[in-house]
């Protein structure tokens, strides 16, 4: 599904106005209202009504700000009472980053197939020759599935001449590759939090836009108005998520409020160096192959799912953690705020009690919109602490592994890397990782990333992938630019002293 | 890329400000790639700054996008190749 839609648009508006509201001090005071403004009286109802839009809309508030849904124990508690509550908490709540609004669920029909109007009722009738539950009969000359007997097996589908029989899917339950979301007795779906890899899938493919992210947003926006010190993490993949170019967003977080900002990349590069090195043990030590432990949907789809491949894990530790730690330490007594496009890195931070918040990509965009602050109109910062290109690479699927073998190639002799690629974790690839023990592969390190595309595809993103992966392209080429002419410039500069001299 | 002179050129303005972005322009660049060939040579496509339309809400809501003279409000694919059509057979 396009993930510029409708339901997206409603969760960005609601985001800007809940921080637009929060950052005037004016939240309690006007949630209330939010649901009667953005769904007002006299308009077209995109459900059945406009008040059951209007719940959708309260409950979608609640996430934002940041309670789950199955926490509500009261239908009558009024959003100005969560809003309270959300204001005068120190820590958010723990518990799983997701969340499902019933509300919202559209209950889908189990899914199944079904043969639409465009059967000719043929002679051949391959459909009912193959099916091999024999649930296909001819009815009024059109095939009919019989709904008892039929096992979504899918052939008749595939042999059906005229494209006459449709999967009519239930699209969160397609897109988990775990089989973590499945119904109730109401036929509601409900998310297994003991077996979800917290990929996002769901979230985006939700046509109804049911499963929502529980933000954090709000506490960011009352640490920067307590004047505490907060310290941004930026993921590498956020520069190819917002207008204006990296050191202008350097200004605007300033601008926003934050005391300093860290590149997540530094943090990468701290990862190639120990990867690298514990690769090279690893196949030192005869172990066949090594995977990256940078993505935590696969670490922990690992841990849960392919229990086998877990020895295999690189243990160390992620971009993400590697910052935070180096930010802390700088630091002390700040609070630290990772910024990136992924929900499974929520789950990372509050488990790793590194990083006090975690807000996506969307929230900060929410963020600098209800502030005013235009990112194409910042002057660009300086950055100091350049990362390296590979780390600044990190992002886009393929570079982890690429950026591994590079470092191993430059610093150790005999070794020869081959990096193989699982871009994706959809349900083909999680049975490729359960047979990758089983089978001899080609590669010795292997890089999987649980978007297709790498993290320039996460589950929260704002520019496409294609355009979000040249934008980082043509930063890294345009510092690597400046940086051989600074060197040039040094290296005539020193051939000038020795000139002189 | 600079407007053409030429009048049959039609000039299109996409607003890169942060909250037309992150409303949905970020997905209409590449509009020449996804609109028919023959039109596709006949329009210019320029990002802008902030053109501050979306201060106060009187032109409609982010994102904003100019098609020569006309505004589109709250703009999607389809709504702007419509637009870049209709001036087309002017």
């Amino acid at each position: 599904m396009l993930y510029n839609n409708t339901a997206t648009h409603i969760r960005r508006e609601l985001l800007v106005k809940v921080a637009s509201l929060a950052l005037k001090g004016l939240l309690k005071e006007r949630i209330d209202r939010v649901p009667l403004e953005m769904i007002p009286k006299g308009q077209p109802s995109i459900r059945c009504c406009i008040h059951h839009d209007r719940a959708v809309i309260k409950y979608r508030l609640l996430a934002i700000l940041g309670f789950a849904m199955e926490k509500e124990t009261d239908e009558l508690r009024p959003l100005s009472s969560y809003a309270e509550e959300a204001l005068n908490r120190s820590r958010v709540d723990e518990g799983p980053v997701l969340t499902v609004i019933d509300e919202a669920c559209s209950a889908c029909v189990q899914s199944h197939y079904f043969v639409t109007n465009a059967c000719r009722g043929c002679v051949a009738r391959p459909c009912v020759w193959n099916c091999p539950k024999k649930a296909i009969q001819m009815i009024n000359g059109q095939a009919r599935i019989d709904g008892s007997l039929c096992v979504n097996c899918g052939l008749c589908q595939k042999v059906c001449p005229y494209h006459a029989i449709v999967k009519v899917p239930v699209p969160c339950e397609e897109a988990c590759p775990v089989g973590a979301i499945s119904k109730d007795s109401q036929g509601k779906e409900h998310i297994d939090f003991s077996i979800c890899i917290y990929c996002g899938k769901c979230m985006n493919e939700c046509p109804f836009g049911a499963i929502v992210e529980r933000s954090q947003m709000l506490d960011v926006i009352q640490t920067l108005l307590s004047g505490k010190t907060l310290v941004a993490l930026v993921a590498p993949a956020i520069v190819g998520q917002l207008p204006g170019d990296y050191p202008q967003l350097v200004t605007a977080l300033r601008a926003l409020g934050f005391h300093k900002v860290y590149e997540v990349a530094q943090g990468a590069d701290e990862t190639i160096e120990h990867e690298a090195k514990e690769l090279v043990e690893r196949l030192q030590g005869g172990e066949p192959f090594m995977t990256t432990s940078c993505c935590p949907a696969y670490t922990r789809c690992v841990e849960i799912h392919v229990p086998e491949l877990k020895p295999h894990i690189s243990a160390t530790k992620s971009p993400m953690l590697y910052t935070a730690e180096k930010a802390r330490d700088e630091n002390p007594g700040t609070l630290v705020v990772f910024i990136g496009p992924c929900v499974a890195k929520k789950e990372e931070a509050i488990q790793s009690g590194k990083v006090d918040f975690v807000l996506n990509t969307e929230e900060l965009g929410a963020l600098l919109v209800a502030k005013e602050i235009d990112v194409p109109h910042c002057e660009p910062s300086t950055i100091l602490n350049t990362p390296s290109d590979g780390a600044r690479s990190f992002p886009i699927a393929g570079k982890v592994s690429q950026a591994v073998a590079q470092k191993v190639k430059e610093t150790v002799e005999g070794i020869q890397v081959r990096p193989i690629v699982v871009d994706g974790i959809d349900r083909q690839n999680l049975k490729l990782l359960r047979q990758v023990i089983k089978t001899k592969s080609e590669g010795n390190l292997m890089e999987v990333m649980a978007c297709q595309g790498g993290c320039v595809a996460g589950p929260v993103t704002i520019s496409k992938p294609m355009a979000a992966a040249k934008k980082i392209e043509d930063w890294i080429q345009k510092n690597t630019t400046q940086k051989s002419k600074t060197q040039e410039m040094v290296a005539i500069e020193e051939k000038t002293l020795v000139g002189a001299r | 890329m600079k407007p053409s002179k030429d009048a049959k050129n039609i000039h299109v303005v996409i607003c890169s400000g942060t909250t037309c972005f992150l409303m949905g322009a970020s997905e209409l660049f590449g509009i020449e790639k996804t609109i028919e060939g023959s039109l596709a040579s006949r329009i210019t496509v320029e990002g802008s700054p902030c053109m501050n339309l979306c201060k106060g809400g009187s032109y409609g809501k982010a994102p904003f996008v100019r098609v020569n003279d006309t505004l589109i409000s709250t703009a999607t694919l389809p709504k702007v190749i419509e637009e870049i059509r209709r001036q087309a057979s002017l």
